[in-house]
């Protein structure tokens, strides 16, 4: 048989136009920040600087705060829910016209392949806009009581992972219920978030109704500490969901909190091994395995354990790794230094501790951040790569023998975001979702999202719902 | 002839269906009589009681769960007079009654009202259901210490969920009182567990327990004892109810926000096919 070695297929870059520079997005203008900090963005596949972006301090945070709080009173809370559904609507069609933009500005500043941005970060973005715009004006319809109010200023933090799309899960439902929101980027990937901001400007979204400020923890934690904000909605690590849970202990501020996950996706002997192994691979290769809800642990029933492996090493020989703007990549860089650090630490904790790692020969680009993609064999459930999120592209298998077995596996963890089932039963499907303590549960599919369908962990995955009706109570006095 | 003399009660713990002594070997003085004084083992204990219960009662069938907490209605109503004795306004035990009959009806209905079928894009039948949470701690209110027990209670177990609940500190009779309402009727052992005492020196660790999942702040009158308790409760992330900004008018329709403060929300995807 010929192989056909793929040629080149990168996505110009040329759309995007990046400025040298931003400043804070604060009631409708870019502004430089009180004190003159910043951060540069850093392209991870190449290290290369994109641009220099403000680090905002507690002058500014207060700012924005403020900002949003005057729009809150004077605009955007009085205005009837069907002029507010309009602005989201056009702000739906906005991203939906300059999503190759966007596309291609996500996958320069997170690193994640261009397949991804275009195909499923974009999409999304705008569906989730389009939905909650049409639920603005039919609020009192919703099932929260026949005239449910809205909170105030909400201050959103949000992950490096999914940085256009996070951001759209917090802002749509937020702005939808009559809130004004404070929201701050991951400080490696403020990029997508400010052109945003040009998008609200596009709008003619009043000013102070959306507050982009760009920074590091500090200005998340003086955001999360700020007296004028009535709302906390954040996406993130376990570790860092805690600290705002007691940093807002005492302060009435509502708290929906949406956090690690270390998910099991089970495979039963009955299930189709090609689309199963489709579905391992889209469950921790999809977005470097950066995703809260990846399959991380695989759990498959000890009689097809081999088949199911040697299946699977196959299909991870064919992943493509490297350029993200490259439309054939598969598997696009690590977003930053430090998580490549963290993967590595516990990748190399993970061969110590006995379990034995494979990875498809694959040649990493010299300049970036990068990790092939691994799988663990002999995995027990008491190592620290079958407990700990890695956030990386590394698949700990583990084996059962029994229904049973599976669920008790599965469940045998502080995590309870998403799960995954294969098998070709339905009544089997049903049986074990309703016994697997997660928010989502796919079966005969993994890392499928809607704006329709809530979002969210059991136990210390956190609280609270994005997407569908139940997304708009956490934005709303009920 | 004397006169007959009374056979008079002993105030235990509800642990798992029994009735206890706390495991201090403590009690205290309410209205001239010895009320258990639980300590932190008997939290412990408790939370070992309800755990063991979850298993059974989030797995009953929700008709199942509205016929039991139907019949600690009728037991309710059997011991009016019981309550009125220790001083409760008939009224309060009669709006008790009736709001357990109220939280009752809802365990076969929440599921349709909170959760529901998501249109979403693509070949999946996608359902969004509730599910009880596990767990909950419940310091209870010291107003109207029957119809407000009841009614933290009655919400937090028609789904599924199992309670410990540590009794208001003046007023525990009531609370054990609805111990021996609860303890004939049908509700499995572990699903609801009352300890009386002070709740200052018990709620600390129940709401820093990791086999928690959610805490019910309804009774913390102390600012700064509720401040403590909502940051212990971030340690394994439990779900909380925050004590309430304004008194609390327990008469009042109560809504379904206590019964879905202590649901998890699980959406499945399922595919579709032929």
């Amino acid at each position: 048989m010929n192989a056909f070695d793929y040629a080149p297929a990168p996505e110009s870059r040329s759309i995007v136009d990046l400025r040298p520079s931003y400043g804070l997005f604060i009631n409708g203008e870019f502004v430089d920040p009180a004190d003159g900090a910043g951060l540069k963005s850093v392209n991870p596949a190449s290290e290369e600087v994109l641009a220099d972006v403000a680090e905002a301090g507690p002058a500014d945070v207060d700012r924005a705060v403020t900002a949003a709080r005057a729009a809150y009173e004077t605009v955007w809370g009085p205005m009837p829910g069907t002029q507010r559904a309009k602005y989201l609507f056009r702000i739906a069609r906005i991203i939906q016209e300059r999503s190759r933009e966007l596309a291609v500005l996500e996958s320069l500043d997170n690193g994640k392949p261009i397949r991804e941005s275009r195909d499923v970060d974009l999409p999304l973005t705008a569906a989730h806009f389009f939905y909650y715009a049409g639920w603005a004006d039919k609020l009192p319809h919703a099932g929260f009581g026949p005239h449910p109010q809205p909170l105030g200023v909400a201050g959103q933090v949000i992950p490096w992972n999914f940085p256009l799309l996070m951001l759209a899960w917090k802002i749509a439902p937020a702005l939808a219920c009559g809130n004004t929101v404070v929201l701050k980027p991951a400080e490696t990937t403020p990029l997508s978030a400010l052109l945003f901001a040009e998008i609200c400007q596009q709008a003619d979204l009043p000013p102070g109704v959306v507050n982009i400020i760009t920074g590091a923890g500090q200005t998340g934690a003086a955001l999360v500490n700020h007296t004028g904000v009535d709302k906390i909605a954040f996406t993130g690590s376990t570790d860092v969901g805690k600290q705002i849970a007691r940093a807002v202990a005492g302060t009435g501020k509502k708290l929906t909190l949406e956090l690690g996950g270390k998910a099991a996706n089970i495979v039963f002997d009955d299930a189709p091994i090609d689309q199963a192994v489709e579905g391992i691979v889209n469950g921790i290769f999809f977005n470097q395995g950066h995703v809260c809800c990846a399959g991380s642990r695989l759990l498959v029933q000890e009689s097809i354990h081999d088949q199911l492996l040697e299946s699977l090493k196959r299909r991870m020989a064919l992943l493509r790794v490297g350029d993200p703007l490259d439309k054939n990549t598969d598997i696009g860089a690590i977003n930053s230094a430090t998580q490549l650090d963290r993967i590595r630490a516990l990748t190399q904790i993970g061969g110590e501790e006995g379990a034995h790692p494979w990875s498809p020969p694959c040649e990493l680009p010299e300049r970036g951040f990068w990790f092939a993609p691994t799988i663990f064999t002999g995995v027990s459930q008491a190592h620290r790569i079958a407990r700990e999120e890695i956030f990386g592209p590394v698949l700990s298998v583990l084996t059962f023998r029994t229904p049973a077995e599976a669920v008790e596996k599965a469940n045998n963890t502080p995590y309870g975001l998403s799960a995954g089932i294969w098998t070709e039963k339905g009544s089997r499907i049903l049986s074990i979702a309703d016994k697997l303590r997660a928010g989502v549960v796919w079966a005969n599919t993994f890392n499928t999202f809607d704006p329709a369908s809530p979002f969210g962990g059991y136990k210390e995955s956190g609280y609270g719902r994005e997407g569908g009706r139940h997304g708009l109570e956490a934005y709303l006095d009920v | 002839m004397s006169e007959r003399l009374a056979v008079r009660k002993t105030y235990k713990l509800f642990i798992g269906g029994r009735f206890p002594r706390s495991e201090s070997g403590r009690s205290y003085l309410v209205e001239n009589t010895n009320v258990a004084l639980a300590s932190r083992k008997d939290v412990r204990d408790a939370v070992v009681a309800a755990r063991s219960a979850v298993k059974g009662w989030s797995g009953a069938t929700a008709y199942n769960r509205g016929q039991i907490l139907y019949r600690a209605a009728e037991m309710l109503e059997g011991r009016r007079d019981q309550f009125i004795g220790l001083g409760l306004p008939a009224a309060e035990v009669d709006v008790a009654t009736d709001r357990w009959v109220w939280y009752a009806g809802w365990a076969d209905k929440i599921a349709q009202v909170y959760g529901g079928a998501n249109p979403v894009a693509g070949p999946y039948f996608n359902l969004s259901a509730p599910e009880p949470t596990g767990v909950v701690g419940v310091v209870a209110p010291g107003e109207s210490p029957l119809l407000g027990l009841v009614s933290v209670i009655a919400p937090a177990i028609v789904s599924g969920n199992t309670v410990v609940v540590l009794a208001a500190e003046p007023a525990p009779l009531p609370a054990v009182t609805l111990a021996e309402v609860l303890a004939t009727s049908d509700l499995p052992g572990g699903v609801v567990n009352i300890l009386t005492g002070r709740a200052a020196e018990t709620a600390p660790w129940l709401a820093s327990h990791l086999d928690v999942n959610a805490l019910d702040l309804t009774g913390v009158a102390d600012q700064a004892l509720a401040v403590s308790l909502e940051q212990a409760a971030a340690g394994n992330l439990k779900r909380v109810v925050r004590p309430p900004a304004a008194p609390i008018d327990w008469t009042a329709d109560p809504g379904p926000s206590r019964i879905t403060a202590f649901l998890e929300t699980k959406t499945v995807w399922h595919p579709k096919g032929v």
